[in-house]
């Protein structure tokens, strides 16, 4: 249960297409994350799935049904949305219980399940409380009671950590990988924070304008972007972009290469001075102004006493570089 | 950071605010007292304000001349009739408004609204000829269609602002959690809704309660409400301010202490959507 087929799926408010075509096969188990700067498509994409917007053309198959037509409560979805969008004046017993209530679901067993949802997101004491009286965090877990409840064929997830602080953030986030790994239910979810996508992924799709710019695991993304949108919106900090005589060089009408495979060396093809300096204890982070090159930001350990001012020299790890064709697409082979 | 203030500036403001108050409560507060004095007490070119011959006799006189409880019921049936009726229409308006805009929505909302802004007198001939063509006039069901009319479009407009506040995203929830629209409505958009319904009902039976434009020229003996009853102590011959004073006691005392106990719904009603 949970394989989600898009086939071809377009969608056009008035006369703005804000989905164009859009193909994706998400197998049965896999946690997807769609990722992309705010107005690419990523949410509406989402409610496309869910059912809560209508498709313009295409097809949306769930467990090889044609859902494209069916409305949100057919399509045996469960959604968590970023302002939770917890029924204010039930408890949380009720939240969690409401779509069991919904599905004439008998009391006994949805007290029953609504335990057993409450004891794996440590819900327990809070059944009688009203969402007002909860936390963030709290509340967050409260909707994905709701969720869990209804044993969907595939969660989904529209930004649900984005009204968290960061240290919430962190914690929910492994809670909500760890809760995959028990449920192996197809999860989609929608950030625009590259590192949630990192680290919570099977495969990310990385979303602009309304298009999948592509498809693969975190790493397989880090490693091989396939075009510069994917190179710089993956990897954080972002991927140095060269362009000019230094990209020439390579054959190349864009070079990149991340700040982190750029080394400090005697002896470097790249000489500079270094501008800004961050030190964060385990990392370095400078931004050198190098001759004939521009500026450059690099990623070098925790303990180099450098500063601003100071001239380095830098070695980018050849193996390391990717190189992009005048349209901005990635050369094959990268270097 | 709160602005500080001096005690002498807030002894001044809250003197004010005394004041302004008073002044708006006084004419309700001198037909009270004047419903107690004599007639030739009431037109006394140098009246007393607390030291008169406190008399009962008006009110004997009125409910002799006049069957209170009559109008009083017309009153009751009109106002509330009205507005439950309104509500009915309303609330299925406002939520398709409010959670399924067309293009045209908010246009359609000015438009409702644009018929307040037309002086009442302006349909009088129509309205008055379509009522007593269908036989409605001088009766209650006619009144009620007509004050319902009147008032819709400010209950829709109340609930629409309402139903603004509620965040829509709730409602795709509930239709994720397999809510049918019947549910949805039923279940969380009315539960939230309730203080919200409950001012514009309040606030539409005063309204309706208080409205004699219609109620004057649509009634004669039938139908006439508590508005009615006051015009009723004015005549041509001749004021009898103490008489005046005592049918308008009796006509304000229900709705002032309806208002008085439903302070804080009515506030919020009248001040929503101002402050979030």
């Amino acid at each position: 249960m949970g394989e989600i087929v898009l086939s071809e799926v377009r969608k056009s408010f008035g006369g703005v297409s804000i989905i164009q075509g859009i193909d994706l096969v998400i197998p049965e188990g896999e946690f997807v994350v769609f990722v992309g700067p705010s107005g690419c498509g990523k949410s509406t994409l989402l409610r496309l799935i869910a059912g809560l917007e209508d498709t313009s053309s295409g097809t949306i198959s769930i467990d090889g049904k044609d859902a494209t037509k069916l409305p949100p409560a057919k399509r045996g979805l469960a959604m968590v949305f970023q302002s939770y969008a917890l029924y204010p004046h039930m408890s949380v017993r009720k939240n969690i219980a409401f779509p069991l209530r919904m599905a004439g679901v008998s009391a006994e067993e949805q007290e029953r399940k609504v335990q057993a949802a409450a004891k794996v997101l440590n819900l327990t004491p809070y059944l009688d409380r009203k969402p007002s009286q909860l936390s963030g965090g709290q509340r967050q877990r409260v909707a994905i009671g709701r969720a869990i409840v209804r044993e969907p064929a595939a969660f989904l997830f529209d930004e649900p950590l984005s009204n968290l602080d960061a240290a919430l953030r962190v914690s929910m986030r492994q809670e909500i990988s760890e809760l995959h790994h028990t449920l192996r239910t197809t999860m989609i979810y929608v950030t625009h924070d590259q590192v949630e996508a990192m680290t919570m992924a099977d495969r990310i799709v990385v979303l602009n304008a309304g298009r999948i710019e592509q498809v693969g695991s975190p790493l397989e993304l880090y490693r091989s972007p396939a075009n510069l949108f994917v190179a710089g919106f993956i990897g954080s900090p972002k991927m140095n972009l060269i362009e000019g005589a230094e990209a020439q060089k390579h054959g190349a009408h864009t070079l990149g290469i991340r700040p982190e495979h750029i080394d400090l060396a005697e002896d470097g093809p790249w000489k500079g001075t270094v501008g800004l300096c961050e030190h964060l204890g385990s990392d370095t982070f400078l931004k050198v102004e190098v001759e004939g090159v521009g500026q450059i930001n690099i990623r070098v350990g925790g303990d180099v006493p450098l500063r601003h001012g100071t001239r380095v020299s830098l070695a980018p790890q050849a193996d390391k570089l990717h190189r992009f064709d005048t349209a901005g697409k990635a050369l094959v082979p990268a270097v | 950071m709160a602005r500080e203030v001096s005690k002498g500036r807030k002894a001044a403001v809250t003197l004010l605010a005394w004041g302004v108050a008073l002044l708006i409560f006084f004419p309700i507060l001198w037909t009270f007292l004047t419903s107690f004095k004599t007639e030739g007490e009431a037109i006394n070119s140098h009246p007393s304000f607390l030291f008169f011959d406190w008399t009962l006799e008006n009110y004997e006189t009125v409910n002799q001349r006049s069957d209170y409880l009559a109008h009083f019921w017309n009153s009751v049936v009109i106002s509330l009739g009205s507005t439950v009726l309104g509500l009915i229409i309303a609330v299925p308006a406002a939520w398709s408004m409010a959670f399924v805009p067309g293009k045209r929505t908010k246009d359609l909302l000015m438009w409702m609204l644009s018929t307040k802004m037309l002086p009442a007198v302006g349909v009088l001939v129509p309205l008055y000829l379509l009522a007593r063509d269908t036989g409605l006039l001088d009766t209650k069901t006619g009144l009620v269609i007509v004050l319902t009319l009147v008032n819709l479009p400010i209950i829709v407009w109340m609930l629409y602002t309402y139903f603004k506040e509620i965040p829509g995203e709730i409602l795709e929830a509930a239709r994720m959690d397999g809510a049918t629209l019947s549910s949805e409505i039923l279940y969380v958009l009315t539960p939230m809704a309730v203080p919200g319904i409950a001012s514009t009902l309040l606030l539409n039976v005063i309204l309706a309660w208080n409205e004699s434009f219609w109620t004057l020229n649509l009634t004669a003996a039938n139908a006439a409400p508590l508005t009615a009853f006051i015009a009723s102590y004015s005549s041509p011959e001749g004021l009898f301010y103490a008489k005046l004073s005592a049918a308008s006691t009796m006509a304000i005392a229900p709705i002032m202490i309806l208002g008085w106990f439903s302070q804080k719904q009515l506030v919020r009603g009248l001040t929503f959507g101002a402050v979030k």
